[in-house]
């Protein structure tokens, strides 16, 4: 027994000092305790680490100490030419820096303001202990390094290291003097960061060459070389927002397939690191609610992107089952796959349970449709139409009299003035009710009467019914004193003197709005309008007495008004698409003025120009409606003369404003000076 | 062999060195292969903790000796790292064991056969390493071949130079 042990001793030596060491590393590997009692060494690891610290730090810190001396003799006593003009230039440059500060702090007070109206919680770096690297780890495989400041200077287990670049690492083990920071290039480091631009969230750490990846992550071609990578705090080292570096470069994943391996660039210079920052403090401490819900995200993250990882593994055309049956739920996500031939088809969305014309393929096609074209039917009618329109806004019943017209203020309350009413003379009423539908939503009507006359302003009212002839509103006009209505809203202005206006707001079409305006002037006096609202066309309210103008501009509208002669009854049609004429508001600009009232003698056709026409010689200064779109100006168009015979103008109105010349404004009691037209205040 | 083995019988003796030498050199080998490699990154190839180990093992002659001596010092080379204590000191126990082994049989006064030793054993150490980490630990570490071949190379040139500069320190015997 002796003779073996002498024979053998030197292997003997070998196994025992091999056991021992296996088993010491053994006891080193366990599985790690809880983080609250969890410490990285235990209490003899650490007496070794530290006596072999403790023996290799003294001469470290005597070269570190010697070389930054001979550093410092060579720069603070040889190395000092041109100090005085450096100091020039950094005074200089610092009283640049003053100027711009001022600025960036109140930029920064206002985001903190910002911050705390969001309830948002930020660890903010208030304390740093600057520290010298004074060693490192001396092999390939970890990437340790040893600074010069240890618990007695205030620094603590995982406390973050960080250079004015960026993040360096954090602190793995603290002794009295020294202590030893892990490299976020240590494939055994690990931060939580997050890609500036496509906010993808990961886990950085050093890959077996020593440079720092983002792991695990999903495929994504937006992710550029150079795109900035930040801390994103939620390892609860690293405050949020530091600089980590920029994107080098991706890789595939070589253990996850599907997955890819973001290469960071360090901003930091890590392979010659000299002075470095220990965060000792951090500010706000993080609740326990905060850290949940940070915890809670990252499992959320995680979890996401495994699910991704599975789903785009079962999106890969080798996991397609031939022989698996064919479903026919095509909403089903598995018949993406379902079609055979390992090809994947794109998913569909699901059906609705209660189409609508809303819904997809319900639609017709375009090519089918024929611009302005309405969809829904439309209730016409001659003299008395109703459009069926869903939830009229603005109701006017038939004006025939004063009380009616009482009766039609909407929603804007409207100066009216009661006065005789006048009717034709073949005592025509105007027929039954119109619903106008202006397009803009505003809904107000204003409402001016006189001389038995009701002037409707239903301007920017959704859905307006009001007295009006559908195709040609008719409006007697007797003298009196001209009411100046309110022009309502935007979009249309009404200057209603001496007889009556009816201004309306509409659209020739059924979407479009086209406001448009009908400026009458009356005999008698007059009194400014006020608008409301200014738009394109509102009147001033300077409207001359003793003259009717009939002003009415549109686009794309069908207007018909009378205008009795001597007292200007005027009376502008709301446009409306579902008339007779509603075709024109597809075409060009057609308008149609009525003028009601004995022909004057000699005249074969007088009729009174559209818009522009100043029927009595004057013209209300203002109320003209712009159309920018329109192709031809209402000027050009040619008004239809109606007799003032108690004809009415054939329900149809559809025939286009034949070319004809000018006829002198009827009924004109007085000359009118003219005026500019179109005058858009 | 017979030349060889009759040819080592005034080299078996085992060569004196000064105590101071002992304890100073794997120190200073410690802390250049530290401070060094702070402002030369690439200066971590180099191993110099392996290559004291292998000197002292090859001109001590002593397994026993050149197995604790290894494990000192890989223990503290460990100490250095983030790694459990342990891992260099299972390597170098090793290389101590196998170089004071082979010290006894062959001549390892002569600058080949150190350079050829060298390189073998840093060769074999790279391995135990690889084999350790990866199997034992479980943690990254990435083989290539031309990397180790090179590491080789530079350790085996660094090594004849270092190996006789140590020489001068042997005690001179009158």
């Amino acid at each position: 027994m002796e003779s073996f042990f002498s024979r053998y001793k030197n292997a003997l030596v070998l196994i025992a000092v091999l056991l021992a060491q296996v088993i010491g590393v053994a006891v080193q590997v366990r599985r790690p305790l809880p983080k609250e009692h969890a410490q990285p060494d235990a209490g003899g690891v650490r007496l070794i680490r530290y006596w072999a610290i403790s023996l290799v730090s003294p001469p470290e810190r005597f070269v570190h100490w010697l070389g930054a001396d001979i550093i410092g003799v060579w720069d603070n006593y040889l190395d000092l030419m041109h100090v005085r003009q450096e100091n020039k230039d950094l005074q200089a440059e610092l009283q640049r820096l003053r100027i711009e500060e001022g600025g960036i702090v109140e930029d920064a007070r206002q985001g903190q303001r910002l911050q705390q109206l969001l309830a948002f919680k930020e660890k903010y770096v208030y304390q740093t202990t600057p520290a010298q690297v004074i060693g490192t780890s001396g092999t390939e495989q970890s990437r340790i390094l040893s600074i010069n400041k240890g618990s007695k200077d205030g620094v603590g287990v995982d406390m973050p290291v960080i250079t004015p670049e960026g993040i360096v690492g954090r602190i793995r083990e603290v002794f009295p003097h020294t202590s030893q920071v892990l490299v976020i290039t240590d494939p055994t480091s690990g931060a939580g960061v997050i890609l500036a631009d496509t906010r993808i969230r990961g886990i950085l750490r050093g890959n077996a060459s020593g440079q720092p990846q983002v792991e695990r992550v999903m495929p994504d071609e937006r992710i550029k070389a150079g795109e900035k990578v930040i801390t994103s705090g939620g390892d609860q080292i690293f405050p949020r927002g530091l600089a980590v570096g920029v994107v080098d470069r991706v890789v595939n994943d070589p253990d996850r397939d599907p997955l890819v391996d973001v290469l960071i660039r360090p901003a930091a210079n890590l392979s010659q690191l000299e002075e470095v920052l220990v965060v000792t403090n951090m500010g706000d401490e993080v609740t326990p609610k905060q850290k949940l819900d940070m915890i809670q995200s990252e499992a959320a993250a995680d979890t996401e992107q495994l699910r991704a990882s599975e789903v785009l593994a079962e999106r890969l055309p080798s996991r397609v089952d031939p022989d698996a049956p064919k479903t026919d739920d095509e909403n089903s996500d598995d018949s993406a796959d379902a079609e055979g031939e390992g090809i994947a088809r794109p998913m569909r969305p699901p059906s609705a349970l209660h189409p609508d014309r809303f819904t997809p393929n319900t639609t017709p096609a375009a090519d089918s449709l024929t611009p302005g074209a309405r969809l829904a039917p439309q209730s016409e009618g001659k003299g008395s139409t109703t459009a069926s329109v869903p939830k009229p806004h603005a109701t006017v019943p038939s004006s025939s009299n004063a009380d009616d017209s009482d009766a039609t203020e909407t929603a804007v309350a409207v100066p009216k003035k009661k006065t005789p009413e006048v009717v034709p003379e073949d005592g025509s009423r105007p027929p039954a009710t119109m619903t106008a539908r202006p397009a803009v939503p505003l809904g107000t009507a204003t409402t001016a009467t006189h001389s038995s006359t009701t002037a409707l302003a239903p301007t920017r009212a959704p859905m307006a019914t009001m007295p009006a002839t559908i195709s040609h509103a008719t409006t007697t006009a007797g003298g009196g004193t001209g009411t100046a209505a309110k022009p309502a809203t935007n979009g249309s202005a009404t200057s209603v003197s001496g007889v009556s206006a009816h201004d309306t707001t509409g659209n020739g079409s059924s979407v479009t709005t086209q406001p448009r305006n009908t400026t009458t002037a009356g005999s008698g006096t007059t009194t400014p309008a006020r608008p409301l609202v200014t738009n394109s066309s509102t009147s001033n309210g300077t409207t001359p007495s003793g003259a009717a103008t009939h002003t009415m501009a549109g686009s794309g509208t069908t207007g018909n008004s009378t205008s009795s002669a001597g007292t200007a009854a005027v009376h502008a049609a709301i446009p409306r698409p579902t008339t007779a004429t509603g075709d024109a508001a597809n075409s060009a600009v057609k308008t149609k003025v009525i003028v009601d009232g004995p022909l004057p003698s000699g005249a074969k056709k007088p009729a009174t120009t559209s818009t522009s026409a100043t029927s009595t010689g004057q013209q209300a200064p203002a109320a003209q409606t712009q159309r920018p779109s329109a192709t031809a100006p209402v000027q050009k168009k040619s008004p239809e003369l109606v007799p003032d015979d108690g004809s009415r103008p054939p329900p149809t109105m559809t025939q286009k404003p034949k070319p004809q010349p000018q006829p002198p404004p009827p009924a004109q009691s007085q000359p009118a000076p003219s005026q500019p037209q179109g005058g858009r205040r | 062999m017979a030349r060889l083995a009759a040819a080592t019988r005034r080299d078996v003796e085992i060569q004196p060195y000064p105590l101071v030498v002992f304890i100073l050199v794997p120190l200073l080998a410690l802390g250049l292969q530290s401070f060094v490699s702070l402002h030369f990154q690439r200066f971590d190839i180099l191993d110099l903790p392996l290559l004291v180990t292998i000197y002292f093992a090859i001109t001590r002659r002593n397994p026993i000796a050149g197995t604790l001596a290894g494990g000192v010092i890989g223990i503290a080379q460990d100490a250095l790292t983030r790694q459990p204590l342990g891992i260099f000191g299972i390597c170098k126990s090793i290389i101590g064991y196998l170089a004071a082994s082979v010290g006894v049989r062959i001549d390892t006064e002569s600058h080949v056969t150190r350079a050829l030793l060298t390189f073998g054993f840093v060769f074999l150490h790279s391995g135990m390493y690889w084999v350790l980490v990866r199997r034992l630990l479980a943690q990254p570490y990435a083989w290539s071949w031309i990397h180790e071949l090179i590491r080789g190379v530079i350790n085996t040139v660094v090594a004849v130079v270092l190996f006789a500069l140590l020489d001068l320190a042997k005690r001179k015997e009158y």
